[in-house]
Formats: structure tokens, C-alpha cells, sequence
């Protein structure tokens, strides 16, 4: 399988994020996260909810850019899932505008906040998701102007900020990450085919704790097969993460 | 006993300084018609709470807005809002940036009567950093602190349903009722725009909306454009567009404004007719 692009190593990878999570909803913010969760649902994770966008279960794949399946599961309008956030029946998968050593994540803004450099979305769901249950990341473009010492807006809570965060991985178009180095700070678990842990270091605005660090999975057959011809047909991945 | 009112009656009860939530969610079934009709007004100085989208945007760019109280603002197909962003780049705004389930938390507690409810949302965020208003509580049964998210009083809200009739109750017939009905019930008074006025509201579990938490109703179909108000409409995506791309040039918004903002409803509505029809001419 020396065909296999970077999109999706990295869709193996977002779909590993939710390996072991069981009857939660996943809950992807992006296009290769999206492909991953439906890819985990249908091979060894196959009692994940997941919503169709708006404001309902759907169950059943398909595909990226594709209508919904029509078998819908349970009505969750914002009110109910807000519920679920705080209940803990859920795995988040976000993106990050910046974040840092400890997982501290923006989607706030850029600069001051009095008086930013950049307004982005505001801090959403974030800082609820962060301290109630399982939260991701999901960074397709790993540099050091998202990978920041210190970012601007703590928005997604991280490790060092006195609170209890299950913070999961952080995957992205270099490799797969966690919070598992000294003092909850950012560990490189894996890299993508390709790639050389220096390059993910340089591509870091902060000391990396690298210890270990594997190749991440290649898909198998069965899972190549799924993302090509179900999940993902029009090939949509590659938008996202292009091939190199 | 009707409650059957206009844009600019209800405009017309609301003063300056006043502190208003508005209902929808992002570019979804704003009552745009009354903001419009806020945008014609010497209204100003308001504080506006919101899941915010073009309500926000077009409230700060006319310069109507004081503070924002918000989660997000967005427009959902486009993820920025230009106007919110030009606002707060410029500082011209005092913000509560809260976590999105607090303000659902702040209105709640308005609506119950309750000083404030407990959650952990927020805790170990910037929101806490830099809204210096918040507090936290300690629990009585000895579990670990939370935080108290204030009730958000509002003086009025402004929600638009699909379907109501001449009392005050409504419907949605779309996917979700996002807080509407906690924006009419954490308000002194609710206005209530609507598709159509109607007695035949459907579906008995759709009416989410009681005529006790409405003061005002008013007819507007197309009330909710450019935002979505599924399933009489969708967002209209082209305009959106158009929006969004003259927002980040003030000549082109000082076009925008002259061509869209500065009549009355029914001039915005005949607006964006001629704006469809030049577009699918010029595509023919």
C-alpha cells in the first residue's frame, strides 16, 4: 500500500482518537476528523453516535459532502445537546486557531483581547467541552503559528490551569500528540509516513517531550476500501491535508 | 386580545441603553426584519445577547451596540463575522465573551428568577480572566467550587418562529428551536416576529412558544433573511456572500448599506428581488 496519502494516515489517526470511547457522541469539527469518526463507527467502534449537523442522530455511514442517512436515531436540538456536553457522553474533536505545551487551545481571537489583532469565532463551546468530557484536537497545518508557547485566549482549557481536563490527542497533518509528557505538557506519540520527528520539532513553538515515538498506522484493506468508496468518494480529504 | 404589531411599533417601545437578547443561532432564524428595523432607528448604546451571526454584525456596524454578550458569532456557511470582527479589532465594543453554555446557563437563571446558576463551564478559561464580573460559588454539599453565571436580564428580546397566531403562541417547523423560548422568558417583554399569522399551528409539540412569555407579534414573511427559516426557506447563500465580501471594505459596505439598509422592509425585500434577478441575469 505505498499509495496510501498523508489524508489518510491522518483519518486512521482521528479514528484511533476515538478507539475505545463506546455509546458517545463523537463529535467532529472538520473534514478528515469527520471521515475518521464514520471510519471508526464502522470498523471497531460501533456504538458511536453521530449527529447529521443539525440537529439529529443519524445512523448508518456516508459520505463526506453527502446528505445524511435517512435513519435517524434521537431529535438533539442545541438545548439537548448542551445537556450532553455537561453529562459527559460525548468525544470532541477541535480545531485550534493556536495551542500550547499544556493543551491550552484558542479559537477566541488574535492579540489583546481588549482590542485584537484578529476576531475569530469566540470561544463557542470550549471551555464546557474541555472541563466535562473527552476533548481532541485536530490541527491540519502543524507550524509554530498554531503550535505557540503561550496562547492569547485560553479558550479550550488545558493541563496547567488547576482543573481536571481529559484531554485526549491532538492529531495533525505531522503526527499524533498527546498531553502525556512531565506535568500534563505536549508529547509526540507517532509520525505520519514520511515524516521525521525533527520536522514535527520545528514545526513546534515549544519543547516537545519525544520519547518513543512510533510510525503512525497505515489503514488496512477494509479501512482503505471504506474511505474510498463510502466515506469518501470525491475525495474531499485531500482538500484538507493535500498529498505531498 | 391581539398582540398583532409592526416593526416599527415594536422598535418604537424600546429605548437606548436597553439591553436586548436576541434568538436564533448563528445565520439561523434571526428575527432580521426587526433588527432591520432597529438599524432605521436612533436606537443605540444597547447591549446585545446573542448566539451571535448578522444580528451582531449589522448591529455593530451601524454603531447600535454598547456590549455584546455572546459565545460566538458566526455565519455558519462563513465561519467569521466581518462586522463583528471590524468591531472588536477597532475595540468598539465593551464584550462578556462567555462559553455558549453559559449564556444559555445566564438566561435560564433570568427566566427562573434565580440570581444565578452553577456550572463548571468557564473554569480555568480566559472567559473567567477577562470577565472580571464573574464569581465563583462554593458548594454547600462539599464538592468543589463552580462557577455562578449571572442572570442575564433582558429588557427585550427579539425571536422569529415560523408560524403564530394574534396572542402570542408560536411554532417552529424547523430542525431546532435553538433558546428561543428562554429568550422570551428571561425578558421584561418579548416581540415576536413570524412567517404568518396563523391559527392552524401544527404540531402540538412545536409550540414552544406560550402566549404568556409574548408581548408583541409581528407579521413579517421573509422576516428571517438572509438566515436560514427551514423549512419556508434557507439561507440565502448568494446574499450572504454579498454581505459578507462588503463587509471588509468600507466602500463596498457603504454601497451595501445604500442599496439594502436604508429603506424601509418592504424596500429591503424589493432590494433583494432586483439583486436575484441582475445575478441571474448577468449568469444567463
Amino acid at each position: 500500500m505505498t499509495d496510501v496519502t498523508r489524508a489518510e494516515v491522518c483519518a486512521i489517526a482521528c479514528a484511533e482518537a476515538f478507539r475505545g470511547d463506546g455509546e458517545i457522541l463523537a463529535s467532529p469539527m472538520a473534514l478528515v476528523p469527520s471521515l475518521g469518526a464514520r471510519l471508526a463507527r464502522e470498523t471497531f467502534e460501533p456504538d458511536l453516535l453521530l449527529s447529521d449537523g443539525e440537529a439529529t442522530f443519524v445512523a448508518g455511514p456516508w459520505a463526506l459532502g453527502a446528505k445524511p442517512p435517512a435513519t435517524t436515531e434521537a431529535w438533539i436540538p442545541y438545548r439537548a445537546i448542551f445537556d450532553l456536553v455537561w453529562n459527559g457522553h460525548r468525544h470532541v474533536m477541535m480545531g485550534a486557531s493556536q495551542i500550547d505545551r499544556f493543551g491550552n487551545q484558542n479559537i477566541s481571537c488574535i492579540g489583546d483581547f481588549q482590542k485584537p489583532k484578529n476576531q475569530l469565532l469566540g470561544v463557542r463551546g470550549a471551555p464546557g467541552n474541555t472541563v466535562s468530557h473527552p476533548t481532541s484536537y485536530w490541527v491540519p497545518n502543524h507550524s509554530t503559528r498554531v503550535f505557540v508557547p503561550k496562547v492569547d485566549m485560553v479558550s479550550g482549557v488545558g493541563k496547567d490551569r488547576g482543573v481536571e481536563v481529559p484531554l485526549r490527542r491532538v492529531v495533525t497533518n505531522l503526527g499524533v500528540l498527546d498531553l502525556g509528557g512531565p506535568g500534563g505538557s505536549m508529547r509526540l506519540l507517532s509520525v505520519h509516513p514520511g515524516v521525521t520527528v525533527d520536522e514535527v520539532r520545528g514545526a513546534t513553538g515549544f519543547e516537545l517531550h519525544v520519547e518513543d515515538v512510533v510510525e503512525s498506522r497505515l489503514p488496512t484493506d477494509e479501512e482503505l476500501r471504506l474511505i474510498r468508496e463510502v466515506l469518501d468518494p470525491k475525495n474531499l480529504r485531500d482538500k484538507e491535508v493535500p498529498p505531498q | 386580545m391581539t398582540k398583532l404589531m409592526t416593526e416599527e411599533q415594536v422598535v418604537a417601545e424600546l429605548r437606548s441603553g436597553m439591553t436586548i437578547g436576541i434568538g436564533g443561532w448563528g445565520s439561523r432564524r434571526k428575527p432580521m426584519s426587526l433588527v432591520r428595523a432597529i438599524l432605521r432607528s436612533d436606537l443605540r448604546d444597547l447591549t446585545v445577547v446573542s448566539y451571535g451571526g448578522p444580528d451582531v454584525g449589522l448591529l455593530c456596524a451601524a454603531g447600535k451596540v454598547k456590549k455584546l454578550v455572546y459565545g460566538f458569532v458566526s455565519l455558519d456557511s462563513i465561519p467569521l463575522e466581518p462586522n463583528f470582527q471590524n468591531a472588536r479589532k477597532a475595540g468598539a465594543v465593551e464584550v462578556q465573551e462567555w462559553d455558549e453554555g453559559m449564556v444559555q446557563w445566564g438566561l435560564y437563571a433570568a427566566s427562573l428568577k434565580l440570581p444565578f446558576l452553577p456550572t463548571r463551564a468557564g473554569l480555568g478559561s480566559d472567559v473567567v480572566t477577562y470577565d472580571t464580573s464573574l464569581k465563583t460559588v462554593t458548594d454547600p454539599y462539599g464538592g468543589p467550587d463552580l462557577l455562578a453565571v449571572p442572570a442575564l436580564h433582558l429588557d427585550a428580546a427579539l425571536v422569529h418562529l415560523n408560524v403564530a397566531d394574534a396572542r402570542g403562541n408560536a411554532a417552529f417547523h424547523g430542525p431546532d428551536l435553538y433558546f428561543d423560548d428562554l429568550f422570551c422568558q428571561a425578558a421584561e417583554k418579548a416581540y415576536l416576529s413570524c412567517e404568518r399569522i396563523t391559527d392552524d399551528l401544527g404540531e402540538l409539540t412545536r409550540r414552544r412558544i406560550a402566549r404568556w412569555m409574548v408581548h408583541g407579534v409581528v407579521e413579517a414573511p421573509g422576516g428571517a433573511h438572509f438566515t436560514t427559516c427551514s423549512p419556508d426557506y434557507e439561507r440565502d447563500e448568494p446574499f450572504q456572500r454579498e454581505y459578507a465580501t462588503a463587509a471588509k471594505d468600507p466602500e463596498l459596505w457603504a454601497a451595501f448599506e445604500a442599496r439594502f439598509l436604508t429603506g424601509s422592509e418592504a424596500d429591503y425585500q424589493q432590494a433583494v428581488k432586483d439583486f436575484h434577478s441582475e445575478r441571474k441575469a448577468a449568469s444567463a
